[in-house]
């Protein structure tokens, strides 16, 4: 329910008229709720550009908090609520910022006897839901691309492709595997493949908790992919636990080599492509 | 009808797959390299498809039948350069191309042919080496 244009213009007049003793109660108020973790300054000054932002919004004319004139007081709502969501503040004590500003209100309104007051209150009341709503969506808007952020970040740091000899790349998989991770393994994999040239691959499974047959699966099908470009996959790092499971499953590798470590499949690989590993004797000076 | 070229280099025969593969363009390819393997007895092949952006199921038949074909005339056939995005589209269809030979990209590739018929691969800086030079 929109505001008239009187009741805009008569709650601007109210705003600026009690400006001062707005903001002590209010930021007493979300003072209260958010029980010392700001200080009482930095609330003072926060509630009065809010109280601002309102008053600016009403005398301009704004009627709704999607109309134009409002578009400041919505910056304003939006900023304070991303600021919470990143300080960490619940999204309940964030709204709870904005809907204190009705009781601050009806404080120095003083006298509700008067019939078209009360009618006011209840318009500006309706004002105070949306703008205490439109707050809670952008502190969720806010936490879910924190959490996006996070997410994406894991999987970066997750899975790194790292080259271990001429020829030869290692992807050591660390933590659970699922599709969306196997899918980013796979395509970084192939990608580095590519990219350097490397006929051989290395897909080391020691930091990989559990092997059930969906692991498996994503693990055989990299394999398959890299064989189809003409590039070869060893699995290193298979537990005894893990190799137990394996065939109580009944996983077949079929002729993918597997080992039990990184250090066998390498020197497997090397000897694939005619190196020798031998122990060079020190010389004494 | 576009062709695609296939280019003679020393014992080899080269294909790179640079247009859509078309059904009909492939069938061609297949018959050019066929009659192109007889006229300058090349005894390897090598198909590069870096650029081929999709490998359906009949151009991925037909490269297993330019495969098989291309071994009755005693030629061995590589096919290089998949792309990961083809790759995991292959595994994603269950088409594993079996019969194929691959190598991630042409050197690889001229490598494995010369592997294949028992011959040295040497790199270049490889050539003052006197131990790489077989004893006579």
């Amino acid at each position: 329910m929109a505001l008239s244009p009187d009741e805009s213009g008569r709650l601007a007049d109210l705003l600026s008229e009690h400006a001062d003793g707005l903001v002590v109660h209010w930021a007493e108020l979300v003072g209260n709720g958010l029980q010392g973790r700001m200080s009482r300054p930095e609330l003072e000054r926060q509630t009065r550009d809010l109280q601002k932002g309102f008053q600016q919004a009403f005398a301009a004319g704004a009627r709704d908090l999607t109309d134009e004139e409002a578009g400041e007081l919505r910056a304003q709502l939006g900023e304070l609520s991303s600021n919470r969501a990143r300080q960490g503040f619940s999204a309940n004590e964030t709204a709870i910022s904005v809907f204190a500003l009705k009781d601050a209100v009806l404080g120095v309104i003083g006298d509700t006897s008067d019939a078209q007051t009360l009618r006011d209150f209840v318009a500006f009341s309706g004002f105070i839901d949306r703008a205490a709503l439109f707050t809670f969506d952008s502190y969720v808007r806010v936490r879910e691309a924190l959490i996006a952020d996070q997410a994406e970040q894991l999987l970066e740091l997750s899975t790194p492709v790292v080259k271990l000899w001429e020829g030869v790349v290692a992807v050591p998989l660390v933590g659970t595997l699922d599709s969306a991770r196997a899918q980013v393994v796979m395509e970084r994999l192939l990608q580095t493949l590519v990219d350097t040239g490397s006929p051989y691959a290395i897909i080391d499974i020691t930091g990989v908790p559990a092997v059930d047959t969906q692991v498996a699966q994503h693990i055989l099908k990299t394999v398959v992919a890299a064989r189809l470009m003409g590039a070869d996959c060893i699995i290193s790092g298979i537990r005894p636990q893990i190799a137990q499971t394996i065939v109580a499953l009944g996983i077949e590798f079929g002729d993918i080599a597997t080992k039990s470590s990184l250090a066998d499949a390498l020197r497997y690989v090397l000897g694939k492509n005619s190196y020798k590993v031998v122990t060079s004797k020190r010389t004494e000076h | 009808m576009e062709r695609v070229p296939v280019l003679k280099i020393g014992d080899i025969l080269l294909v790179s797959i640079q247009i859509d593969m078309e059904d009909q363009v492939a069938l061609q390819l297949q018959e050019d390299l066929a009659e192109k393997i007889v006229t300058t007895g090349c005894h390897g092949v090598i198909i590069d498809i870096s650029a081929l952006d999709i490998v359906d199921s009949f151009v991925g038949r037909t490269l297993a039948t330019i495969a098989s074909v291309s071994r009755v005339l005693d030629a061995e056939t590589v096919v290089v350069g998949m792309r990961p995005a083809v790759a995991i589209t292959l595994v994603e269809l269950g088409l594993s191309l079996p019969g194929i030979r691959t190598a991630l990209n042409v050197e690889l590739g001229i490598e494995m042919l010369a592997r294949s018929r028992g011959e040295v691969w040497q790199d270049d800086e490889d050539e003052g080496d006197p131990a790489a030079v077989p004893a006579s």
